[in-house]
């Protein structure tokens, strides 16, 4: 076209990035890379084809790792983890900051190559990608020079094998590496088969910013690399993905001791208020769910809209999609680039032929020939009951319902499996402030969407997995606070045939609901001194029984709902009634272990059940420094409902231990009493009937373990589940818990010390940090 | 109610002109403008659209078209203003144009207190190029209304065929819609066949909730134009205040089927910030706008640096004002 032309016309024209750096250094390595392993590039060997999706031409050709080149990865890293922990913080910090440097140096290299191998437009890797990823590399580096005076005691977890997706090849491994790196770890990372390539860059520049060899290993392959990363002798598995694979890992990893992190799907709801300002809701609709082609596991990709505003509000909204740009991702103007392959494609595609529901709308846009290329959608009117409206389509597919009030726009948002991301859009401060908290998510943008930082943590709740990513918060999963454990050995129930020690005979039930209930087996167990004496008799809980206690722990919201200040003064009063009744809890303990420790385990309960109160209302949250304007708040909240099998061994402390943290900070309670000793558990009911806990915020339950365990673990309306049983359980628990991807918490047959205190890391296991960005400005 | 109009024909005569409706008290109610999700948005055009080579210069020639070449100064004379209209007929050099295939370009329109109204009209005749007055007391619109409104009937009297009014920035901060609307109407009225811009003085209107309010209170009461400010205040035009008066523009079209014209004024002196206006116009309220009877730039040293960029593109060397004339 002529100046002229294009004078009357006003079109874009073509704005195209050069690629031709990034062709060059793939033309460097002959197009052919083997693994990053022990410092160094081991030959190109049998492998598969990456491929740059917007025109399916062949990138390079990688290799699929082996079982022996995991191994070597493995080895490589467990050999140079020692000296690189021994660096300490500031020696480390020197090497992050000057991975940040050089990650900001190569920045355009990375941010080409990155959209040639992924599709992504030129403008998200360059603008989003690959900043974010030199901003957890500073962030890092700060963290590893403040590690040990802000962690004193921390130690690193070791190996940390980690598995990435191909939605944000770089900035994912920088997520999983920086923090890794900072604690004192080395890395096993494999990135996805569609997108290695800018791993393998990085690979080169760890060389130049004096990582230790075998410091940083990277190995590609196939999801089959991936399984054999997770078995092999690694200390930490992270992963981030399909909720299906974070599924499978937690079952392979049940048990092993390895530390486990997991990022996974989302189905997040956007939710509109009639007072928002419209046009920018539909605006950062764009940002949501046509953000890299929607392959995003937070997107905004459920939205709900308050019926007043909804035929406004999609009218804009179309008339936005039609705006929309597809095309070439290395061209600049392009606002949607190419889904990252055909599999992917025909994932999206066979989704939406397959819905009937709803009205469809595609962006009147003109569609690229040849690549991978999905026009945006919008799937209108469909119904929380729709299989569009529950299932994560991972491509730029909006699917949209209304709501009439905010209570309503809460329950909407909340009937999901998943719990990643949320999305509220109002001028209205105390409407926004009072919906965030109520949103089951890990993360909450008010007025906002998709806004990251290395600051704040990022992470999901439910079946989007656990573990955060950035901030404080993202440390505690790559650094541990060592504690002394021993050897757990099954803690046996006394046998006998005695008498009885009371003359009246007294029948323990269990309690549930905030009332004490019989066991629903209709079976009872003799409980005997050492002496074969018999202490009473107590309920044989079983599966009826986990169910009711579950559903009244569910039930029990209200509690979660309180002060801080209001549970403090009922963890005072349950300290004060025991503290009243303490030489018979004392005895008792005495009796049942034929030990003289019950007046000093009383004791140490009352000064936990005092810690408890006294954090209730300090176990604070924070303001992270997120480069906006605005602040972005780390609220701590409840996890929800627990499940716990306490400790054999301490029947009162170490039932204590853990429900007196949990409770303080709002969690409702299901414990499985010490299984030889359940006398003081069911003794202690009598204190909370007396110290106005409301029904099912605390539920105990007596009998086997082995009995409880599964159904507890398994149980869908449970969020975590905590094994400290002498009874070899963890392996059954963890397992179970992957039905809905509870948190989980087991010994592995260690046990802790229920004299010490562990309050810090009840209260760490027993709440979530949920980041809510609030940006503002008038 | 999409009126169909032919962009690339368009002239000021196509498009009717926005005759107001009553005031809709409900609607400038529920305008919102939520400052840092529209400041994201704003930052975020310039990454997302670029416009390279023989589309830059096209889009830059577009932008001189619509300049509204402007002088508001004190010491302005007669002589001066007939220089400016020099430049407004011929604003890039001949073999400039030449070279890119144009002839007879001019700007969009000159802009001038009413003293200097009849000079120009002289000096423009014949060109097609209009004359616009900024009046009502421009700057600050403090005087009386009487005399607000005796001005506008004088620059009209003169030959004046545009109207550049200033609002009461007060009625807007007492939250008197119904004030700011009469004194719109009773603007319009007295503008007669003349087109009317309403200079919403954005600097001083304390949010942009208050820009998109004021925006519609003016189209309501029948502006031809909105603009963003008179050059004169601490902040000019910005991209923010603008995408919010485009967005209350583009509501005023869904809602009645008339183009209101938008000009940002103050401010805009580069080459690259004309583009990402127009890129901000092209994707907000689409090609039809990016036309001079629908947008005008309000700038006096933008041309400059468009023309040294349009030698650039032709000459592959980085131009130098002295080579271009002053205006």
């Amino acid at each position: 076209m002529t100046v002229k032309e294009i004078f009357e016309t006003m079109d874009y024209g073509p704005a195209p990035e050069s690629d031709s750096a990034a062709q060059a250094w793939l033309d460097g390595h002959k197009r052919a890379f083997g693994h990053f392993i022990g410092g160094n590039f081991t030959a190109p060997a049998n492998g598969f084809a990456s491929r740059n999706p917007a025109t399916g031409v062949k990138l390079a050709e990688l290799s699929q790792a082996t079982g022996d080149d995991v191994d070597a990865a493995v080895t490589a890293a467990r050999a140079a983890q020692p000296a690189w922990e021994a660096l300490g913080g500031p020696g480390r910090a020197r090497v992050l900051y000057a991975l940040a440097r050089l990650l900001q140096k190569h920045a355009r290299l990375f941010a080409v190559l990155e959209t040639l191998d992924n599709g992504k437009p030129i403008r998200e890797s360059r603008d989003t990608d690959i900043p974010l990823a030199q901003r957890h590399f500073y962030y890092h580096a700060g963290m590893a020079q403040l590690m040990e005076s802000e962690l004193p005691g921390a130690k690193a977890l070791g190996v940390c094998g980690q598995i990435i997706p191909w939605n944000f090849p770089l900035l994912m491994l920088a997520w999983k590496i920086a923090p890794a790196l900072a604690m004192g770890n080395t890395v096993v990372l494999k990135p996805a088969e569609y997108t290695s390539l800018t791993a393998l860059l990085f690979a080169e520049i760890c060389t130049e910013a004096g990582v230790p060899a075998g410091g940083v290993n990277i190995i590609t392959g196939d999801g089959t690399v991936g399984e054999m990363i997770v078995n092999a002798e690694v200390d930490k598995i992270a992963f981030t993905g399909s909720t299906a694979v974070g599924r499978k890992i937690r079952q392979a990893t049940a048990g092993s001791g390895k530390s486990l992190t997991l990022e996974l799907g989302g189905k997040s709801p956007y939710i509109v208020f009639d007072d928002a300002d419209l046009d920018s809701a539909v605006e950062g609709l764009v940002d949501a769910i046509w953000f890299n082609q929607g392959q995003v596991c937070c997107a905004g990709s459920r939205l709900l809209v308050q019926e007043s505003v909804s035929a406004v509000f999609h009218r804009k909204l179309k008339a936005r999609m039609d705006r929309l740009r597809l095309g070439s991702p290395l061209d600049k103007s392009i606002d949607v680039g190419a889904v990252v392959d055909p599999v992917q494609l025909q994932a999206i595609q066979s989704l939406v032929e397959a819905n009937t529901a709803g009205q469809m709308y595609q962006a009147k846009v003109e569609m690229p020939e040849g690549g991978c290329f999905y026009p945006p959608t919008l799937i209108e009117d469909l119904h929380p009951a729709d299989t569009l409206m529950q299932e994560e389509i991972f491509g730029p597919v909006l699917v949209s319902t209304t709501f009439r009030t905010p209570a309503e726009a809460v329950q909407v948002a909340n009937n999901t499996r998943y719990g990643l991301a949320a999305t509220v859009w109002s001028e209205n401060v105390n409407l926004a402030l009072d919906i965030a908290p109520k949103l089951a998510a890990g993360v909450v943008w008010i007025n906002g969407t998709n806004m990251f930082d290395a600051a704040a943590g990022f992470g999901g709740v439910r079946e989007s997995g656990f573990g955060r990513e950035g901030g404080w918060e993202g440390l505690q999963a790559y650094c541990k606070q060592p504690v002394a454990t021993k050897k757990l050995s099954q803690v046996k129930a006394f046998t006998g045939n005695g008498a009885p020690r009371d003359a009246i005979d007294r029948t323990a039930k269990m309690y549930i609901g905030g009332k004490q209930a019989r066991p629903d087996s209709g079976y009872v167990q003799a409980i005997y001194g050492p002496k074969g004496d018999l202490l009473g008799h107590v309920g044989q809980g079983s599966r009826k029984d986990v169910r009711n206690a579950v559903e009244a722990a569910a039930a029990a919201t209200g509690w979660s709902k309180t002060t801080g200040h209001l549970r403090a003064q009922i963890l005072y009063y349950i300290g004060e009634n025991l503290s009243a009744r303490s030489a018979e809890f004392s005895a008792r303990i005495d009796a049942m272990r034929g030990t003289n420790t019950g007046a000093e385990e009383v004791e140490t309960s009352i000064q936990r059940l005092f810690t408890a109160a006294a954090w209730a209302d300090k176990y604070d949250g924070q303001v992270h420094n997120v480069p906006i304007r605005g602040v972005a708040l780390a609220m701590k909240e409840p996890v929800g409902v627990i499940g716990a099998l306490c400790a054999d061994e301490a029947p009162l402390l170490g039932l204590i231990s853990l429900m007196a943290p949990t409770i303080a900070m709002g969690n409702r309670v299901v414990l499985a009493a010490s299984e030889p000793f359940p006398l003081a558990a069911t003794d202690f009911y009598q204190v909370l009937e007396a110290s106005d806990v409301p029904a099912g915020v605390v539920n105990i339950l007596t009998g086997t373990h082995d009995d409880l365990a599964s159904t507890l673990a398994a149980h869908m309306n449970v969020d975590a589940v905590w094994c400290h049983s002498s009874s070899p359980l963890s392996e059954t628990v963890e397992n179970s818990a992957a039905s809905n991807l509870k948190r989980s918490w087991v010994n592995n047959g260690q046990g802790l010390d229920w004299s010490a205190d562990h309050s810090k890391r009840v209260l760490q296991e027993a709440t979530e940090v949920k980041n809510i960005w609030v940006p503002y400005g008038e | 109610m999409n009126r169909q109009t032919n962009p690339k024909t368009a002239t000021h005569l196509d498009e009717p002109r926005n005759p107001g409706m009553a005031l809709d008290l409900n609607w400038v109610a529920r305008a919102q403008a939520n400052t840092s999700a529209i400041e994201r948005r704003c930052a975020q055009l310039g990454a997302r659209r670029s416009v390279k080579k023989d589309y830059q210069a096209a889009w830059l020639l577009k932008a001189i078209t619509m300049i509204d070449l402007t002088t508001l100064s004190g010491d302005d004379t007669q002589a001066r203003v007939r220089r400016l209209c020099a430049k407004a007929r011929q604003p890039v050099r001949a073999d400039l144009l030449a070279g890119l295939g144009f002839d007879g370009l001019t700007t969009g329109a000159v802009c001038v207190y009413h003293d200097m109204v009849e000079a120009a009209v002289a000096a423009l005749q014949g060109t097609g190029i209009p004359v616009a007055a900024v009046s009502t007391g421009f700057p600050a619109g403090l005087s009386p209304l009487p005399l607000r409104l005796a001005e506008i009937d004088a620059s009209v009297a003169a030959g004046a065929q545009e109207i550049d009014i200033v609002i009461s920035r007060r009625h807007v901060l007492e939250g008197n819609w119904q004030a700011l609307y009469d004194e719109m109407k009773v603007f319009r009225e007295h503008c007669g066949d003349a087109h009317v811009k309403a200079i919403l003085a954005t600097g001083e209107l304390g949010s942009l909730r208050n820009v998109a309010r004021a925006s519609l209170v003016c189209m309501m009461a029948g502006a031809d134009f909105i603009k963003t400010s008179t050059g004169k205040e601490s902040v000019n035009a910005t991209l923010p205040v603008s995408l919010v008066m485009i967005r209350a523009i583009r509501d005023y079209f869904d809602a009645t089927g008339f183009r209101v014209g938008y000009k940002p004024a103050g401010g805009i002196s580069k080459a690259k910030d004309s583009l990402v206006y127009l890129s901000l116009i092209k994707e907000e309220l689409g090609d039809r706008w990016l036309q001079p009877d629908l947008f005008r730039f309000g700038a006096s040293s933008l041309l400059g640096d468009i023309e040294r960029q349009l030698e650039h593109h032709l000459t592959g060397t980085y131009s130098a004002a002295n080579r271009h004339a002053i205006g």
